[in-house]
């Protein structure tokens, strides 16, 4: 089946699989956002327990999610694949410290003569919630704004600034900047949204659903500033174009705003998917008994459902995903940047095991949220974190 | 030769060497614990015995301790052909992506998920969908392995692929030539089975020393008859999987089989160096040298091993150097020139295409396709650049084979004395199994510096050199990497082994008989 679809067909595929990806990478990150709140939420022992618990059943499902996404972008898009983490050097270092001291936490935090103490792992779990989302919002961002590098004919790739990648977060001076920060800042916000829903969905307290609500509201209206203000930037600013037969790169004013108007079902994708995240937090703020149970199954689809139809975005429609403002021919667009025709076609067959994995996920999940966490669990469970 | 940042270079494969030796300490004991789990919850549910739970939970802990630090090393390693290997990961990404994709696609989401239906489902989902969950655990690690190691074989012996000169890169032609090529089915399968030996010696270790304290006497006696049958069962797997592994050295990398031997100079009726000492570094430029300093072979023994053959001619490190035109070896001095030729061509492609002119790129393509088998070849001016480190990788080949034979031995005594029950007597044997824990490691360890330093100076066998597969950066990021990679590893290892430590020593399972 794969092998009828053309080239750039299979190109756009791989993207569509990546921006799914992406999608549920951010909103698996409600395990970072989580990991910031542990004692704002939990004031005891035991609720910080239940809290880590909580979390501690799904911190493997997004630190695979983030692995996953690695390597199907070194699979479809090799080029992105070599250009941005050897480039970005120091962005992607710093990323994965930071899961690497995250991938330990849980498990040795409270077991006995664990050498660092209890405090040094939970801080650990701090770092990379905060390190986690708004580094990786910020990378994302610059799917927009843009980076610098170039790329010779040999396709190696040259980053052109010393910061390795630093510069994209901490060059005040550009305005590009503070676009890729308040993605990033909207992401730890969110994070921290979808984190204190999944609370009150799993955790059975009166206490911790309490807390957890105000948490969400008192995360919204950042959450709405810093999106806004990305969103708005992203479709009044001057975007990457491609031109189908020549491929040459050139600068095209409100590009983001024309393909979202040329790709109505992305348009529509993405207020559907604002709609949900929103909607979900409504439940919250008014109906928290009844519903807030349920909200992070809105506000969680509403988040892939956003980012997926935002990397469409970036993507689709001639457009640089991954653009070089220092050299603008060097851009990566999906169609220089990825895997040979045969490659994406035998990758296409491994893609249709994609669905099969979200089922056995869900009902993984399912089978172990039937009861959900209480004390008497935390008490009795000899393998409690 | 072109112009290179050798320091950038040194950094980058130390940090390499480094990252994916740590990752190494807890991957081999996550494959193997995790079937040996998974046999000891069958025989819970199939004999309902509360003991057997209890054994299980037991192992189950150490393997979550485990678990958890071997993730958090695998993932720079998921990133790190990004970081560091980034122009390799151009030139062969679209061959070299795929397995890894596969894996977390594969083996890595199967893993997570089961992972924590294994650890926190005991109370709360059926018996059945538990023991289901841990082999799915056993199953989704070993399948993890299989794709980073086919990757890993594609190296080592690159086929499936074709070179698109217009991308400058290799390119998939052929899928199942990659998964099946038989390097890469003998590494699987040495691999995972070197990996069971380690968990079961582990196993079997740790409860001689619960004997040799008479604590925990029946989960002991339990674990290590579960330990030795299958260890004994798949450590003869594994010597008859590396036998046929050094075959398939032989033939398609025959330099670091020279090398694994310590063979300078090719024979007919070639001796098996079994135990050897260098005298001092010989080099092939300088023939007279003393080579041993002490040695103990058996006759012609490495031309049967090699070619099932005893009167064979195995080529040395000096034949391969110098050419040997009576057994049809092409000298590396000419395999530089052929190298440098496709290189060349190569350029003069791009230009002439850039330029629009067909005939020329015709012309170029020819002499590129020609030579292109010795691409890699063209990178270097000194063929003596293109030996590895031979003691290195003669000792720790040896060092891996010897200690091989050493653990089946232990199965086979471990298992008798256990079947008769005699192990409380025979504390000897308790000692010697307690401290062949870390051999376990050393043996698994050296067999990676074999397959890696054995291979050098290649990343893909003959067609690209370690020194031109780096990333363009500053050598000074990746040294400052190199040492944050060392102490945050270090410290968690430090950290996983007193947390390890403490759990032996606090079990107290009473059951004493
Ligand atoms: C417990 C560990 C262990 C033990 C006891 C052995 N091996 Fe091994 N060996 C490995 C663990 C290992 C490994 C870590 O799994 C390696 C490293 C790379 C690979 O493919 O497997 C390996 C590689 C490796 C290679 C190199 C393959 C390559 O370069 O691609 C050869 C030729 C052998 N082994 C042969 C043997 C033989 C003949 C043994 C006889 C007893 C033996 N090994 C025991
Ligand atoms: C986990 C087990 C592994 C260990 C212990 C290991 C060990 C090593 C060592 C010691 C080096 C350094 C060699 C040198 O500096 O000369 C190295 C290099 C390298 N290995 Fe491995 N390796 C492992 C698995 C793999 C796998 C599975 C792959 C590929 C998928 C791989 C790819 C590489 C690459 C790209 C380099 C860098 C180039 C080089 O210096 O050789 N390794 N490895
Ligand atoms: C150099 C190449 C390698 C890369 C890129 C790599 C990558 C990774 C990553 C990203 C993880 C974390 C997975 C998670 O999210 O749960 C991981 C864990 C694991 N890897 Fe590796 N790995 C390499 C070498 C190997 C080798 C050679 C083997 C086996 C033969 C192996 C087997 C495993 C297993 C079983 C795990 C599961 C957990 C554990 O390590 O205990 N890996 N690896």
């Amino acid at each position: 089946m794969f092998e009828n679809l053309s080239y750039i067909a299979l190109q756009q595929y791989w993207w569509a699989i990546i921006a799914l990806l992406g999608g549920i990478l951010v909103f698996m990150l409600f395990v970072q956002g989580g990991q910031t709140l542990l004692y704002t939420i939990g004031k005891t022992d035991t609720e910080v327990k239940m809290l880590v618990n909580s979390l501690g059943r799904k911190w493997d499902l997004t630190f695979t999610s983030l692995v996953v996404f690695g390597g199907a972008a070194f699979a479809s898009f090799p080029l992105f694949y070599s250009t941005s983490f050897g480039g970005a050097y120091w962005v992607w270092m710093i990323i994965l410290f930071a899961f690497i001291l995250q991938a330990v936490s849980y498990e040795y935090r409270t077991k006995a003569n664990n050498w660092l103490g209890t405090k040094t792992y939970d801080i650990f779990l701090f770092i990379n919630g905060l390190i986690g989302t708004v580094f990786l919002g910020t990378a994302v961002a610059t799917f927009f704004t843009g980076s610098l590098f170039s790329v010779n004919a040999m396709h190696h790739s040259f980053w052109q600034s010393a910061y390795k990648g630093l510069e994209l977060a901490l060059n005040f001076g550009r305005y590009a900047t503070y676009v890729n920060l308040s993605l990033g800042l909207a992401v730890f916000f969110l994070a921290r949204i979808l984190a204190s829903m999944y609370f009150m969905n799993n955790i059975d307290d009166e206490t911790i659903s309490q807390r957890a609500r105000k948490i969400v509201m008192k995360s919204t209206i950042p959450f709405l500033i810093f999106f806004l203000f990305f969103l708005i930037n992203v479709l009044v600013m001057n975007g990457f174009n491609y031109d189908p037969v020549t491929k040459v790169v050139n600068m095209e004013s409100f590009k983001y705003l024309h393909n979202l108007l040329a790709m109505p079902l992305v348009l529509i994708l993405m207020l559907l998917g604002v709609v949900a995240v929103l909607w979900g937090i409504y439940r919250v703020y008014f109906a928290a008994e009844k519903c807030g149970r349920k909200a992070v199954w809105f506000t969680g689809a509403g988040t892939i459902v956003t980012v997926f139809s935002l990397l469409l975005t970036a993507g689709y429609n001639h457009t640089a995903f991954y653009p070089s403002i220092y050299n603008l021919q060097s851009s990566l667009t999906i169609q220089n940047a990825s895997s040979s025709q045969y490659t994406l076609t035998a990758m296409g067959y491994v893609s249709l095991l994609v669905p099969f994995v979200v089922a056995y996920i869900w009902y993984a999940w399912s089978q172990m949220n039937k009861k959900s966490i209480t004390k008497k669990e935390m008490e009795e469970d000899s393998h409690a974190y | 030769m072109e112009h290179f940042n050798m320091a950038l270079v040194n950094w980058s494969r130390a940090q390499f060497a480094l990252t994916a030796l740590y990752h190494w300490l807890f991957v081999p004991l996550t494959l193997g614990t995790s079937f040996i789990l998974a046999i000891m919850e069958t025989i819970y549910v199939k004999t309902g015995k509360d003991i057997w739970k209890r054994i299980t939970k037991f192992w189950m802990t150490l393997f979550g301790i485990n678990f958890a630090i071997g993730v958090a090393t695998g993932i720079i390693l998921e990133f790190e052909f990004g970081t560091n290997w980034s122009n390799y990961s151009w030139f062969v990404g679209d061959i070299f992506g795929a397995p890894l994709a596969i894996e977390g696609i594969m083996a890595f989401f199967m893993e997570s998920t089961f992972f924590a239906v294994m650890f926190f489902g005991w109370n709360k989902v059926s018996k059945g969908f538990h023991l289901t969950s841990t082999w799915l655990v056993a199953i989704g690690s070993n399948l993890s392995a299989l794709w980073i190691l086919v990757a890993n074989a594609w190296m080592q012996n690159p086929v499936g692929m074709h070179f698109n000169p217009e991308t400058a890169r290799n390119e998939m032609v052929d899928f199942w030539a990659i998964l099946f090529s038989p390097t890469a089915v003998n590494k699987f399968l040495h691999t995972i089975s070197s990996a069971y030996v380690l968990s079961a010696i582990f196993v079997i270790g740790v409860s001689a020393w619960f004997l040799l304290k008479k604590r925990n006497l029946v989960l002991a006696k339990r674990s290590i008859v579960v330990a030795a049958t299958f260890g004994l069962i798949t450590s003869i797997f594994m010597v008859l999987t590396g036998d046929e592994s050094a075959r398939q050295v032989y033939n398609v990398q025959p330099m670091k089989f020279a090398s694994m031997e310590g063979l300078y100079y090719g024979e007919n009726n070639a001796p098996l160096v079994a135990i050897g000492f260098f005298d001092r570094t010989p080099s092939p430029t300088n023939p007279n040298s003393k080579e041993w300093a002490a040695k103990f072979e058996i006759p012609n023994m490495l031309s049967y091993m090699a070619t099932l053959n005893p009167h064979a001619f195995i080529p040395g490190i000096h034949d391969l150097v110098h050419g040997n035109e009576a057994h049809n070896i092409i000298s590396y001095y000419d395999r530089i020139k052929m190298g440098k030729l496709a290189i060349n061509a190569l350029k003069e492609f791009q230009l002439a295409k850039k330029a629009a002119n067909d005939s020329t790129a015709k012309t170029a393509l020819k002499t590129f396709e020609t030579n292109y088998k010795y691409f890699g070849y063209g990178y270097y001016d000194n063929p003596h650049d293109l030996i590895p480190n031979v003691p290195l990788t003669f000792y720790s080949f040896h060092t891996m084979v010897g200690l091989g034979f050493w653990f089946v031995l232990l199965f086979i005594l471990s298992l008798i004395f256990a079947l008769k029950d005699k192990l409380l007597q025979k504390r000897w044997l308790l000692y010697l199994a307690l401290w062949t824990i870390p051999l376990a490691w050393l043996a698994s360890e050296a067999g990676w510096m074999v397959a890696e330093f054995g291979r050098q100076p290649w990343v893909v066998q003959d067609y690209m050199p370690t020194l031109s597969a780096v990333s363009n950066i500053d050598h000074t990021s990746v040294m400052i990497t190199f040492f944050l990679f060392a102490v945050v590893f270090t410290v968690l290892l430090i950290a996983e082994i007193k947390i390890m430590l403490k759990q032996i020593n606090q079990l107290k399972d009473g059951g004493h008989k």
